[in-house]
This record gives structure tokens, C-alpha cells and sequence, in this order.
């Protein structure tokens, strides 16, 4: 049987969750055998051309080649994961979103006319069309087995959209927020981590961008309550999936506005 | 029962004997111990790891501990853990699946050994909430044969509510604060100018015999009713209290309550309150396969009907919106458990209102829903009243 293809690409980015993959060490082998690695240039300089199989892609789109590079990415890959927080959710460059770029670079740069960026930075998904977002800063390791596992299988991946308040129940981990009075984003972030920052007695930073249904500003008031002003509370959420829980504080207002219209649903 | 101890007084020597005995047996002792800033529940190497002189101090979205100087150590309210994390733990695997080289298939089922487990301090709500879960995965027609069998050998050790906390609602849900069956031996904790020590009943034969062997004193008549007064008191100082009503009839008399928005827009939905009730005991399967594509497993794993998932048929959630989803857990809980398995599925022990991040609390949504159904009958009381041609559909 011949091997379906891998290749790994990167946009902007910091290579940690491709190095996931490396990090990968007890099943590297056993994947090798299952998947021929035709282009993974943090692994091997060895390329072979497209077209493959199962893409993973890293990074935002934040420059024009970029987004030339995404669609032709695209046109090679027969199922494509975007994979961490930047694909995902522009990462932690999309702090640029909320900003002016054009100052930056005149501020930062002595030849700001050598820059050739785009004012956003952008997921792979708001480009080209997305098989499977696959989420974290960095991805989960076990995840990314599964979402690869789940493809080779041809099944569906098991990688639950719910809070990661999910993951401290079932660990047995004490709610920080509930018992310490601790800022946590847990509740409105995806799972997939394992819950790991609470079990050290620490909130949630929300690496995973916003969970399947985030009630944000729900959640605003006990931020406030915990110790955070709103300048801190800002602060709290534009991090690595900035964009993605501003959309989610905007939309989370307009989903209770509906609701409150709503007479009823289902039976 | 010929050489065996009905009641009796233990110190705290006797918990140790206790502890130490039915570690002998064999059994896994579990037990409310002290770990981050809160009462959880643990396996215990022997009594000195239970909270002594720890109280706490709960509120709806809060939770803290507290020292007390009395050095009691049954005195602290529900923890974010419940006895179902160990006979209906949250994750269980159920068979693999391997394909052999000629491709045949040999599945094989796979059930760890049942631990033999002594539970030592069930208050009993949790009692009350154990025989619930009893009910919903044994007591049926599809049984889980590993919550049975760990289950079936588990030793309960009954902690009488002396201290609630101002979440706790048993009185109102007809669960407490005193044990009175669905044990093998109950404690009551008596603190005062004649000492620290537990009145103890045994409620089965294997408990009577547990009794007789651990050093104890008879009961006296002094100790038996402070205990009994202890209790007693505890039952008039509940924090909270569900409306008197038939909860069952006002769920269903509630579907289309505007109540229902109103809580939706504060609900998190983060399923923390699924998690932490005692008798919530929904579960999804998990299919794992290998990289070689010829082994496969399947696990249960806890689910929760806040999770879109869990409603999930083909092309979408049933219950997309926050509301439908709340609704389901309440009106599940409080009504058509009665349909399904023939009670309430609350026990009024408060964890969903403590470890609820934002502190919705049951007994106010209820009370809520009651105020917003009486109201609505007594505007179709006046409509009907002024009948003729201003009768109008009540709000809803």
C-alpha cells in the first residue's frame, strides 16, 4: 500500500507547534511507516513536490506573499489542518489588528519602505478553505496524533470544542477561579491542553482560543471581581487568540441579545 | 448481632484503628482530605490525612477554607469532587479491538479489577446521591457493569451533617442532614466540654463487625444526644431552600419561561455544574485507534449536556443555544428523572451553586421559574375573570 503524503508548511510563526510534531519522539517511527514525509523543512531539507495528501499548516498570513503562499498550499494539499493559535487565530501578531501598522513601522524601522506587510494578521481559514483547525499556543501533541491518527483512520478526530473547565473537573483540579479568587479564562476557553496552568494553581491564558460556546462577558464581571481592571482585563484576552476572543466578547452580546428574543426552540 | 457492635463512641484513636483496619481488609480507603485550598477527596494512608480543624466557607461562585479551633474534622461542606469520581470515574476504558495479520478481528472486553473501596465520611446527600446513581446505572435493564462491581464491594462510612454550608439544600430535598439507610456504619461528630468523639451506628452486618474490632466505648446517653441534637440543629440552619412546591410539576409547567434567557445570558455553559453534581452521570464514547490503524479501543468518558457535542446529530446540536441547554440540565434533573428513574436527580447538596464560576444557584432559578409560573396563573385567572373579548394568550 502506498504511503499517503505529508508536508508541513509555515507562515509567520514560531515553529513550536511543527516542532510538536518532533516532539513526537516514541511514535515518530511508527508514523514514518504509516505516512511518507514528503516536505518538512524543519526536519529534513529533503522536499518532494506536491501534490500531498495531508497538509499541516503553522503561522497567520501577515504579508501578501503570504497569502499568494496559502492559496498555493491549498491547490496541493487534498485535506488541509491548520495547526496553533496563529493559523487558527492570527496569533499573537494579530495584536496589529487592533492598531495602526503604518506606525509601527515608522516608529520601528529606519527604512520603513523595505516592510511589505498587510495591516492584519490573519488564520489560514480566513484565506483558503480549512479541513481542520487544530488549536493551541503551542498545539497538544496527543492532538495532533489524533487529528493525524483520525485521518490515516479516516474518521473523525476526537478533539472536544468544550471549556477546559471540562479537563479540571475530570483531573480533579480545584477551580482557582471558585476556591483561590484567581482570574482564569478556562471557562470560556477550548480544551485540549489537559488543564495544565490550573493544576499548578494558575488561571487559564486561554492558549486555545475560545471554546465552542464562550459566554464572554459572562465571564467579564468575575474578571473584574478578581482583581482586573478593564485595561487588565484587556490585556488578559489579546493574547496569543486576541482576534478570536474579540470576535467572541462581540458575538457572545449579539447570541444573548437572539436569545433573549427567542420565544422557544426544539421540542 | 452476636459479636458485633450495633453503636458505640470512637476518638480519634478509633478513626485511626478504622482506617488502619480496613486497610488491612484489602480496601482502598477514600476519604475528604486538604489539597489546594479546598476538601477534596483522596486516598487516604491513614486518618491523620483528614481535614482536622478544617471548616469551610462557601457561597454561591465561592469557596473557601477555614480554620476552626474545635479541630473538628467532619465539619467542612461539599468539595468540588463527589463520590462518583471513584465508582463512576471519569474516564474507563471498555474493549480493544486488534486485527491480526489475516485480517480477523478478536475484540476483548476491558474492565480493570474493581478496586475494594471504604468510603470514610459520606454525608448523606452523597448517600442519597449514590443510591440515585444506583438507580441510573444498575438499576436498569442496561447496567454498567463496572460501576456494579465497584459498587457492589464498597464499604460506606456515614459522616451526619453537623455544620451545612450556605449552599447546602438536603432539608428541602428530603436528604439529610441525617443518615438513615445506604451505610455501613454512620459517624456523628460530637465536639464539646466532654471531649472530641464520633457517636457510631452500624448499619450492616459487615459494619457491626468493623465496630466491635476497632477500640470504642459504649454509647452513653450523653454523647447519643448531642449527636442527635447536632443534627437536629443542622437541619434548621440549611443557607438555602428549594420553593415548596412540586418541583416536578413546575418544570413542566415552565418550558417556555422567560426565566430561562435570564439565565442563559449569565450560564457560562462550561459544564463545571454537570462535573460536580454527584448525580449527573452522563458519559460519551471515545474511539481510539493506533498509527497502525489495527488496534482500537473504546473508553467512556464523562459528558455533560453543556457540551454542543452532546447533543450533536448529523448536521448540527440539537440544543444550540445556552437556554436550551440549561433548560435540559434543569428540568432534567428536577422533573423527568422522576419519568426516567423514578426520583429526583438532586440531593440539595449545593456543589453545582458553589463551584458554579458565576454562582447561578439552583434554588434561585427554581424559586424563579416558580414566581414567573404564578404569576403567569394568576393573569389567567383575572383573564378569565374579565372574560369576553379581552381574554388574551399569557405572556410567555
Amino acid at each position: 500500500m502506498e504511503r499517503p503524503t505529508l508536508a508541513v508548511f509555515k507562515l509567520a510563526s514560531c515553529d513550536g507547534c511543527q516542532l510538536t510534531l518532533l516532539d513526537c519522539e516514541d511514535e515518530l517511527l511508527a508514523l514514518a511507516g504509516r505516512i511518507e514525509i514528503a516536505h518538512f523543512l524543519e526536519a529534513s531539507s529533503a522536499v518532494t513536490s506536491g501534490p500531498y495528501d495531508l497538509a499541516l499548516v503553522e503561522g497567520s498570513v501577515t504579508t501578501p506573499a503570504d497569502a499568494e503562499r496559502v492559496r498555493e498550499i491549498r491547490a496541493q494539499s487534498r485535506f488541509l489542518v491548520t495547526i496553533g493559535a496563529c493559523a487558527t487565530a492570527g496569533g499573537i501578531q494579530a495584536l496589529r489588528n487592533f492598531a495602526d501598522v503604518e506606525e509601527f513601522t515608522r516608529t520601528v524601522y529606519a527604512r520603513p519602505d523595505y516592510i511589505d506587510t498587510l495591516a492584519t494578521s490573519t488564520p489560514v481559514a480566513a484565506h483558503v478553505a480549512v479541513d481542520f483547525e487544530l488549536r493551541g499556543c503551542p498545539i497538544d501533541r496527543g492532538q495532533l496524533l489524533e487529528v493525524i491518527t483520525a485521518f490515516l483512520a479516516g474518521r473523525k478526530p476526537d478533539v472536544p470544542n468544550h471549556s477546559v473547565c471540562f479537563a479540571c473537573k475530570r483531573r480533579g483540579t480545584v477551580c482557582v477561579t471558585v476556591a483561590h479568587g484567581t482570574p482564569c479564562l478556562g471557562p470560556v476557553t477550548h480544551a485540549g491542553c489537559g488543564a495544565i496552568c490550573p493544576a499548578y494553581g494558575r488561571g487559564c491564558y486561554g492558549c486555545f482560543g475560545p471554546s465552542g460556546s464562550a459566554n464572554l462577558p459572562a465571564l467579564i464581571p468575575l474578571l473584574h471581581r478578581d482583581g482586573l481592571d478593564d485595561r487588565a482585563t484587556e490585556r488578559f484576552l489579546r493574547t496569543f487568540n486576541a482576534t478570536a476572543f474579540a470576535e467572541t466578547a462581540s458575538a457572545g452580546t449579539a447570541a444573548t441579545q437572539t436569545a433573549a428574543t427567542r420565544t422557544g426552540e426544539e421540542t | 448481632m452476636a459479636g458485633s457492635t450495633a453503636t458505640a463512641v470512637l476518638d480519634r484513636n478509633g478513626l485511626d484503628a478504622l482506617v488502619k483496619e480496613l486497610t488491612a481488609q484489602g480496601r482502598t480507603v477514600v476519604g475528604p482530605t486538604v489539597r489546594d485550598g479546598a476538601v477534596v477527596l483522596a486516598e487516604l494512608a491513614s486518618a491523620d490525612r483528614l481535614p482536622w480543624g478544617w471548616g469551610t466557607r462557601v457561597e454561591a461562585g465561592r469557596y473557601r477554607l477555614v480554620p476552626r479551633e474545635d479541630g473538628a474534622v467532619f465539619a467542612h461542606t461539599a468539595g468540588p469532587q463527589s463520590w462518583k469520581a471513584f465508582l463512576h470515574p471519569q474516564r474507563e476504558q471498555l474493549w480493544s479491538a486488534d486485527r491480526g495479520s489475516d485480517g480477523s478481528l478478536s475484540i476483548v472486553e476491558e474492565r480493570a479489577d474493581p478496586a475494594s473501596y471504604a468510603f470514610l465520611g459520606v454525608r448523606p446527600c452523597d448517600l442519597r446521591a449514590i443510591a440515585v446513581q444506583d438507580r441510573v446505572l444498575t438499576g436498569g435493564r442496561f447496567q454498567d457493569s463496572g460501576y456494579a462491581a465497584r459498587r457492589t464491594g464498597a464499604f460506606l462510612i456515614a459522616a451526619e451533617c453537623t455544620e451545612p454550608g450556605a449552599t447546602c439544600f438536603c432539608v428541602s430535598m428530603g436528604s439529610g442532614p441525617a443518615a438513615d439507610t445506604g451505610f455501613d456504619l454512620a459517624l456523628t461528630e460530637v465536639v464539646d466540654d466532654a471531649g472530641h468523639r464520633f457517636f457510631a451506628r452500624a448499619g450492616s452486618t459487615a459494619g457491626a463487625e468493623v465496630l466491635s474490632g476497632l477500640p470504642h466505648r459504649p454509647p452513653d446517653p450523653g454523647t447519643e444526644a448531642a449527636a442527635h441534637d447536632a443534627v437536629e440543629a443542622a437541619r434548621d440552619r440549611m443557607g438555602r431552600a428549594m420553593p415548596p412546591v412540586s418541583l416536578r410539576d413546575l418544570m413542566g409547567e415552565s418550558l417556555e419561561a422567560s426565566r430561562w434567557d435570564d439565565v442563559a445570558a449569565r450560564c457560562l455553559t462550561c459544564g463545571n455544574c454537570t462535573m460536580v453534581c454527584p448525580t449527573c452521570f452522563c458519559t460519551t464514547t471515545e474511539d481510539v485507534t493506533d498509527l497502525t490503524g489495527d488496534h482500537a479501543e473504546r473508553w467512556q468518558r464523562w459528558d455533560s449536556c453543556f457540551d454542543l457535542d452532546f447533543s450533536h446529530l448529523h448536521g448540527g446540536p440539537v440544543r444550540a443555544t445556552p437556554r436550551s441547554r440549561y433548560r435540559q440540565w434543569l428540568t432534567h434533573k428536577l422533573s423527568t428523572w422522576y419519568e426516567q428513574f423514578g426520583s429526583s436527580g438532586c440531593v440539595g447538596c449545593g456543589r453545582c451553586i458553589t463551584w458554579c464560576p458565576v454562582g447561578i444557584d439552583i434554588t434561585e432559578e427554581a424559586a424563579a421559574l416558580h414566581d414567573e409560573l404564578a404569576a403567569r396563573l394568576r393573569q389567567e385567572e383575572e383573564n378569565d375573570e374579565g372574560g369576553g373579548d379581552d381574554r388574551k394568550e399569557p405572556e410567555r
